[in-house]
């Protein structure tokens, strides 16, 4: 690789709207929510913005979808599409434009109103032939678990308990975030007897549809400290898109994801991160259902193969265990307005490492991770940032 | 020699005991079940399966063209048997048609097959026939109807039956009719429909077949013909007639355990008749239906060289009992039903369709010449057809390589509960088929609860969805059937 963006570019101001069923709110109320909350915590005004990046699949086409509700005046603005990964592909657009020395301000912003379609799920998931099999989002991953639970010899009780755990981590943090959509603590019980969605995973295993945006300033590392005495400095960038074998052929296991396996090394790799469980501080990865979240520690090399369980167990991923993960409660509690997920992941990384996520703050972070995984775990795209002090 | 050289059947796993639809609505059971297509199931689905069943290991490219008779067409305007084609892989330079509209279009087409091959026009044709008819709920015919096909190939080398005569009586009465736009079966009072119909035409064209062959009744092994909507008329003109009881292919186990199959009843009992046939037996084979076709078979010698075919018995005896009267309404699309809040289905379309033609209807994959890799694409942006082999990154390098006669394995599943189906939960199964190849498919005719990774699967060919007027069909998986 010939470069890096290791330190090369900062984050000076965030913002993020509270996420949810929100029928009162139109794209431009969530874009302008997030925007005017960056902007303020930059200490900027939309006139300094140089360019600008926007990441929605479903809720705006090009780069008017936040030019016009943000007035901007006559600067480049591009949307990005990046399926889940959206909102950090929106980062990399920004974060390339500072590093390449073309820009010296730069605003991304994700966001996805979702609710406007009278229907519940994501649409979109059918081929060009209609000859798609009849599965939901949740059985592409329930099919995931399947595999998951017969590959390691989990019975399903043993295999829905330890999923339920990762919901109900994820939830207790969810419920101390006034952002967050759900915020409501969960017994085993109550996960363990949900409805079934997609077998093996129940309602809890799934994350909602919600609506939000959120959005950061970013601009050189040498020029941060004259916004912020705290910036947060980007380590690492990192895609993987996936050749799609996965489905095709039989080597492929369909208990991990390889596309996260590998953006994750090269992230590693950027960020000059040897041992990711030590140096890796907290992480908000792609928990879109429970087993996603519980194959992705294993994929970013955090728990062995087919070991994860005993750190769900050991609670290493709880808010006070040793690497904790959704701080804020994750895709579990906040949904996935899917362009906004990547940047909503970065504002808690970025409060965190500021000191300022009240309830939720871990104790002297360094490094925090964020994980996005699009389309189906066969096939993603997927995406992975490191940001710290 | 000419005659038929194969047989085939398909019977739908699915049937309702007649006690259900008594529980709906009152009144009289007919004693006994019925089949009930599935909801991805029609008659071109089932001619495909019993067409699957009766080439067996034939060459799909040894057939010169194929017949597909129906009164249950999804189309008005549009040929099945092109259609059919597809999935049996046949040639090109074949003649397809469709024979239509009446009850008696199975044996037609047997007598239209049959005369092209006399002609030299072809040496094998293969004859679909199936029917999925429908009436209206609520009375004794939605009780007494099923749904099942049959196939028949006729041809010149390795005859199992020979067709020496045939006789054909044309008559313009009708004692069942549906109008360009009715769905469901009309009929006439049955007592004018059997004393004036049935009785008459049927043993007329019978008789007149025997006199053209200087036969008796007592020359037949058995006599195999269409029952009457009331099957007990069926014995009733077998005697008349001067068969004994004991020559009669019985209709009665027929219509108790399937139903009466309109166009394909008779070949259906044709194929159960040469389960059990021996060689040198003459068989009388007669369908009924505006007029009525009759024709004399001599089973031969090879009939013990045929391979192993599910045929009516195994089929028969593999199903599962629908629980109830509801699902029937729902997979025939009876009554209106609440839409799930799921995001809306996109529009068929016609080009994308017909550009993958092979692909969906043929379930043609392809194999690496470089690395060996079999490969099928069903993925959800379609990026098929492949043209970089997913493994070796060659590309179009790859030789034709078919799936739809390979078992699988299942690798993993789901029982979807979100999903919009018409049986739910949406079985949705990773299969690794044997010599190589992973893919996504539907699971179908499944029983939830008996799913497990690594059980074996096979491909059928089946109905996807309805839109503008186009009917959608591809392959799903489903367990072993029998």
């Amino acid at each position: 690789m010939a470069g890096s963006i290791k330190d090369r570019v900062a984050i000076i101001g965030m913002g993020c709207t509270r996420f949810g069923e929100l029928w009162d709110k139109g794209p431009s109320d969530l874009i302008v929510e997030a925007v005017s909350e960056a902007y303020a915590d930059a200490g900027v005004e939309a006139k300094d913005i140089e360019a600008a990046w926007a990441g929605t699949i479903f809720s705006g086409m090009g780069g008017r979808s936040i030019s016009e509700p943000l007035k901007l005046q006559y600067i480049p603005v591009t949307r990005v599409e990046n399926a889940c990964g959206s909102g950090h592909e929106a980062i990399r657009g920004a974060a390339y434009a500072v590093a390449a020395g073309i820009h010296d301000i730069c605003l991304a912003v994700g966001f996805e109103k979702l609710k406007d379609e009278g229907t519940s799920g994501i649409p979109g998931m059918e081929n060009r032939t209609n000859t798609h099999f009849q599965s939901s989002g949740p059985g592409m991953f329930a099919i995931m678990a399947t595999r998951y639970f017969n590959r390691y010899g989990l019975s399903p009780e043993e295999g829905k308990t330890m999923l339920a755990k990762i919901s109900i981590k994820s939830h207790h943090n969810g419920s101390l975030n006034p952002k967050a959509q759900y915020r409501n603590v969960l017994t085993l019980e109550q996960v363990l007897n949900a409805p079934m969605i997609a077998w093996p995973l129940g309602l809890f295993d799934c994350c909602g549809v919600s609506d939000g945006a959120a959005a950061a300033i970013l601009t050189r590392a040498d020029m941060a400290k004259k916004f912020r005495p705290d910036p947060v400095y980007i380590k690492a960038l990192q895609i993987c898109a996936s050749p799609t074998s996965g489905r095709m052929t039989l080597e492929y296991d369909y208990t991990h994801v390889e596309e996260a396996y590998r953006a994750g090394m090269a992230a590693y790799a950027e960020a000059g991160i040897k041992e990711p469980r030590k140096e890796i501080s907290m992480a908000e990865v792609h928990d879109c259902f429970s087993i996603t979240e519980a194959v992705t520690m294993e994929d970013l090399q955090y728990s062995p193969r087919g070991r994860v369980k005993e750190d769900i167990e050991a609670g290493t991923f709880h808010l006070d265990g040793e690497l904790p993960v959704q701080p804020d409660g994750g895709l579990k509690c906040f949904g996935h307005p899917i362009g906004a997920s990547g940047i909503r992941m970065l504002y808690e990384l970025y409060l965190q490492l500021q000191g300022r996520a009240e309830k939720r703050q871990i104790k002297d972070p360094k490094l925090g991770l964020a994980h996005n995984m699009g389309n189906e775990p066969y096939a993603p795209v997927v995406s992975v940032c490191v940001v710290g002090l | 020699m000419i005659g038929i050289t194969s047989y085939g059947a398909y019977i739908p796993w699915h049937r309702i005991d007649r006690q259900n639809f008594v529980k709906a609505w009152g009144g009289f059971a007919i004693p006994g079940e019925r089949a009930v297509a599935s909801y991805d199931e029609d008659s071109v689905t089932m001619s495909v399966e019993a067409a699957r069943d009766c080439l067996g290991d034939i060459d799909p490219h040894t057939v010169d063209g194929l017949f597909f008779a129906t009164t249950t067409s999804p189309y008005k305007e549009k040929q099945c048997s092109a259609l059919i084609g597809m999935p049996l892989d046949l040639r090109r330079d074949i003649r397809t048609a469709d024979i239509t509209t009446s009850l008696r279009s199975g044996t037609t087409a047997v007598a239209l097959a049959l005369d092209t091959i006399k002609a030299g026009t072809a040496s094998s044709i293969l004859v679909t026939v199936a029917d999925s008819r429908m009436a209206a709920p609520g009375g004794m015919t939605e009780q007494g109807l099923g749904d099942g096909a049959a196939a028949l190939l006729l041809g010149t080398d390795n005859v199992i039956a020979e067709i020496q005569e045939s006789y054909s009586i044309s008559d313009e009465f009708a004692g069942t009719w549906r109008s360009e736009s009715d769905t469901f079966v009309r009929s006439w009072e049955d007592r004018m429909v059997l004393d004036e119909g049935y009785s008459k035409i049927l043993p007329e064209a019978v008789s007149g077949l025997m006199n053209k062959c200087g036969l008796s009744p007592k020359d037949f092994a058995k006599a195999v013909f269409d029952p009457s909507g009331d099957v007990r008329r069926h014995g009733r003109a077998a005697a008349a007639l001067g068969f004994d009881p004991s020559q009669l292919q019985d209709p009665l186990g027929l219509f108790m355990n399937v139903g009466l199959t309109g166009c394909a009843m008779a070949s259906m009992m044709l194929v159960s008749a040469l389960e059990e046939a021996k060689p040198g037996d003459k068989i009388l084979f007669a369908g009924f239906g505006n007029g009525a076709d009759a024709f004399l078979l001599e089973v031969t010698d090879a009939i013990e060289k045929l391979g192993e075919r599910r045929g009516m018995r195994k089929h028969l005896e593999s199903k599962r009992m629908l629980e109830n009267y509801n699902d029937y309404l729902r997979w025939r699309e009876l009554v209106p039903l609440e839409m799930a809040r799921r995001p809306e289905k996109q529009h068929i379309r016609l080009s994308a369709i017909w550009r993958e033609r092979r692909v969906l209807l043929g379930l043609w994959g392809v194999k690496c010449r470089r690395c060996g890799t079999p490969q099928y694409d069903n993925g959800a942006m379609s990026t098929s057809p492949i043209r970089v082999c997913a493994v070796c990154q060659a590309q179009d390098d790859f030789e034709d390589y078919n799936f739809a006669g390979r078992k699988a394995k299942i690798f993993s599943f789901t029982h979807d509960q979100l999903a919009q189906v018409a049986d739910p939960p949406a079985s949705v199964v990773l299969i690794d088929f044997e010599g190589g190849g992973r893919a996504f498919f539907d699971l179908t005719d499944r029983d939830p609860d008996k799913i497990e990774v690594g059980m074996e699967v096979e491909m059928t060919f089946r109905k996807m969805g309805l839109d503008r007027g186009i009917t959608n069909y591809f392959w799903k998986a489903r367990p072993i059937r029998c």
